[in-house]
């Protein structure tokens, strides 16, 4: 799978590669609009994650550039600015999401992954670690075959650990993928606690190979036993 | 006081006193004539009756004024030839008006032989001054009414006209907002007004430059935030993530982590204000605001249920208001999340929605200050985790399309919107 990450901003551009390289990406770079049509006119590209403000020109013309040769599928817009036009702009053009910057590490690569699983899959938007499947599209997951009973939020903290796995993902990173904005007082960590007390028991009742481990003062990981 | 009554005011006490004053010295001035021209007659009167006398001495023995103006007698007084004349007022009974009445007369000593002397003394009638003063009194009173009268529709007059530049920008300052530059002042011939009408001109101008700067600054340095906050978290979960460093170090950088996330939330609060009072949220739709309620409690049912609150929902119509659809979420779910939280554990929430309210209300042991519970950084519990500027943003959204918002407390926190 091979990554390209526009961006401009230097510490920002290591941060995404170190941390898609961890997931066995080959990622390259480009820092600005020239060296970035360059790149996606010379190459093919699995996923592209587009800064939109950039020197030399706007993400948006890079995203029409790539609408015109047929390569505007996989984009991932990532942008400073919250604004409702860019984002409509951006999913017009053909931009598949749209991560408002800051974000969680653990997040990218939630939203990376669900892009490639699209565009890989034939349409089959599934994952299996070990024992354990789970079909996001018919948001089911299966462990050993048999289904996992899960609700609506369970299912949703699954499988964003599924994707992040072996990844620490920070508490408050899975609050806001999960729950949402709102989830941003300090006793919701409670709140979250308990529910991953519920969804450790249903996975080690149901002898499924992957575990969820806390981290101390950060968050958790999900390990394959 | 209005400027109209004010001016009214002044001028008719001025009024008073100038027609007290010029009346006083009128009348003063008006009896003095009118003495001065009966003594003159008086005394014509005299050199008639002594030339008549010296020609027909039966004159002389007039002792009565009868149907004449005049008396004459003898008198024997030594020194009877110093005598001066004597003018003076005396009383008179007057047959038609069956009273007694002022008269004018003149005494005075005459001889013809220079041994006789007669005592000589001529009447005129006087005009009565206490008819004299009255009518005068009334008259004044009529002057001074009219005065005023024809001053106060003068004066309404002018000032409708002369004030109007004044008045309408008045009405314009009163209508202004910063954040809707709508500042039009009418023009005007007077240079007195064109001169007021410039500087306030200047002064709002300097006024919205300086607040829609800092706004734009509010706005930029959020936005420029943004990156290095997002760099530093990040760089965070990936050294967090190398398994190199010890639990007390993995916790040091989850709550700097955790810090760093709260001055985000501020962060995209603040920008989030900025943009609302900028009016950067210009598109409008018909929202269904029972529909928002519906969904947040779906949203907060899992929080409600791990705290053990009871959350109820009670539609008594359907809402719908025109508004933005983003700043209607934002509005209702800050509104019910701060609820929720606030709620301690086996609380309640509830939240009424009817045709032109939403009410919202939940448990809680004391009331919160009124004043600043909408201000921005209010914080009421220690809560270090809260920004203290949601109730700031529901606030801001409420003013931008005219809500009104209002908070009590009965037992339970209760707040409402009306839309």
């Amino acid at each position: 799978m091979k990554i390209l990450v526009i961006e401009d901003e230097i510490s920002m551009k290591e941060i995404i590669q170190e941390s898609l390289e961890k997931e066995k990406y080959i990622v390259e770079s480009a820092v600005d609009y020239i060296s970035a049509l360059d790149k996606i006119v010379s190459y093919e590209y699995d996923c592209i994650l587009l800064d939109i403000m950039l020197p030399g020109g706007s993400g948006l013309d890079l995203l029409k550039e790539m609408k015109e040769l047929d390569k505007a599928g996989n984009v991932i817009i990532i942008s400073a600015k919250n604004s409702i036009d860019d984002k409509v702009a951006g999913l017009n053009l053909g931009a598949d999401d749209y991560l408002i910057k800051p974000f969680h590490i653990a997040e990218l690569t939630a939203r990376v992954k669900s892009v490639l699983r699209r565009k890989t899959l034939n349409g089959k938007n599934e994952l299996e670690i070990g024992n354990v499947n789970i079909q996001f599209d018919d948001r089911v997951a299966y462990v050993n075959n048999e289904l996992l009973v899960l609700n609506r939020k369970e299912f949703d903290v699954l499988s964003y650990f599924m994707v992040n796995k072996n990844r620490l993902i920070n508490k408050t990173s899975l609050a806001e993928h999960v729950w949402g904005d709102f989830s941003d007082q300090a006793d919701d960590f409670e709140f979250i606690y308990s529910q991953i007390k519920n969804l450790r028991k249903k996975l080690k009742d149901a002898h499924a190979d992957i575990e969820i481990q806390a981290v101390y003062g950060i968050g958790y990981k999900l390990i394959v036993l | 006081m209005r400027l109209h009554n004010y001016t009214l005011l002044y001028i008719s006490i001025a009024i008073f006193f100038i027609i007290g004053t010029w009346a006083s010295i009128f009348y003063v001035q008006m009896l003095d004539e009118v003495y001065d021209s009966i003594d003159d007659n008086l005394g014509n009167y005299k050199l008639l009756i002594v030339q008549k006398a010296s020609k027909d001495s039966s004159v002389l023995y007039k002792a009565d004024f009868d149907e004449s103006n005049y008396s004459i007698r003898k008198i024997n007084t030594p020194h009877a030839h110093k005598q001066k004349d004597v003018y003076k007022d005396t009383l008179m009974y007057m047959q038609n008006e069956d009273d007694l009445e002022t008269v004018r007369l003149l005494k005075t000593v005459f001889t013809l032989n220079h041994s006789d002397y007669y005592e000589l003394r001529i009447i005129s009638s006087m005009v009565e001054e206490d008819d004299l003063i009255e009518d005068l009194f009334y008259s004044l009173i009529w002057l001074y009414a009219v005065l005023l009268i024809s001053i106060f529709i003068v004066n309404t007059f002018l000032l409708k006209k002369i004030w109007k530049p004044f008045y309408s920008l008045l009405d314009q300052l009163e209508g202004f907002s910063l954040n809707n530059n709508n500042f039009l002042p009418s023009k005007t011939r007077v240079h007195e007004f064109k001169l007021l009408n410039n500087a306030v001109s200047e002064l709002l101008k300097k006024n919205i430059e300086l607040y829609s700067s800092q706004k734009q600054f509010i706005e930029n340095a959020s936005h420029e935030l943004q990156t290095p906050l997002a760099i530093s978290i990040n760089k965070l979960e990936l050294l967090a993530e190398k398994n190199e460093l010890s639990e007390t170090d993995l916790y040091v950088i989850g709550s700097v982590i955790e810090n760093m996330q709260r001055l985000t939330r501020l962060n995209k609060s603040l920008l989030l204000l900025s943009k609302i009072e900028n009016k950067q949220f210009y598109e409008e739709e018909q929202v269904s605001i029972s529909e928002i309620c519906t969904r947040m409690q779906e949203d907060f049912s899992d929080l409600a249920g791990f705290k053990n609150i009871s959350f109820e929902y009670i539609q008594h119509s359907a809402l719908s208001v025109k508004m933005n659809k983003g700043l209607a979420d934002m509005l209702l779910s800050n509104l019910i999340k701060n609820a929720v939280i606030h709620t301690p554990a086996a609380g309640s929430v509830s939240v009424l929605v009817d045709s032109n309210s939403v009410t919202i209300e939940n448990s809680g042991s004391q009331a919160l200050d009124q004043q600043h519970i909408f201000s921005r950084f209010y914080k009421n519990s220690t809560d270090t985790n809260s920004t203290g500027l949601g109730l700031a943003i529901v606030k801001a959204i409420a003013d931008k399309y005219g809500f009104i918002i209002t908070y009590s407390f009965e037992g339970k926190h209760r707040i409402q919107i009306l839309f």
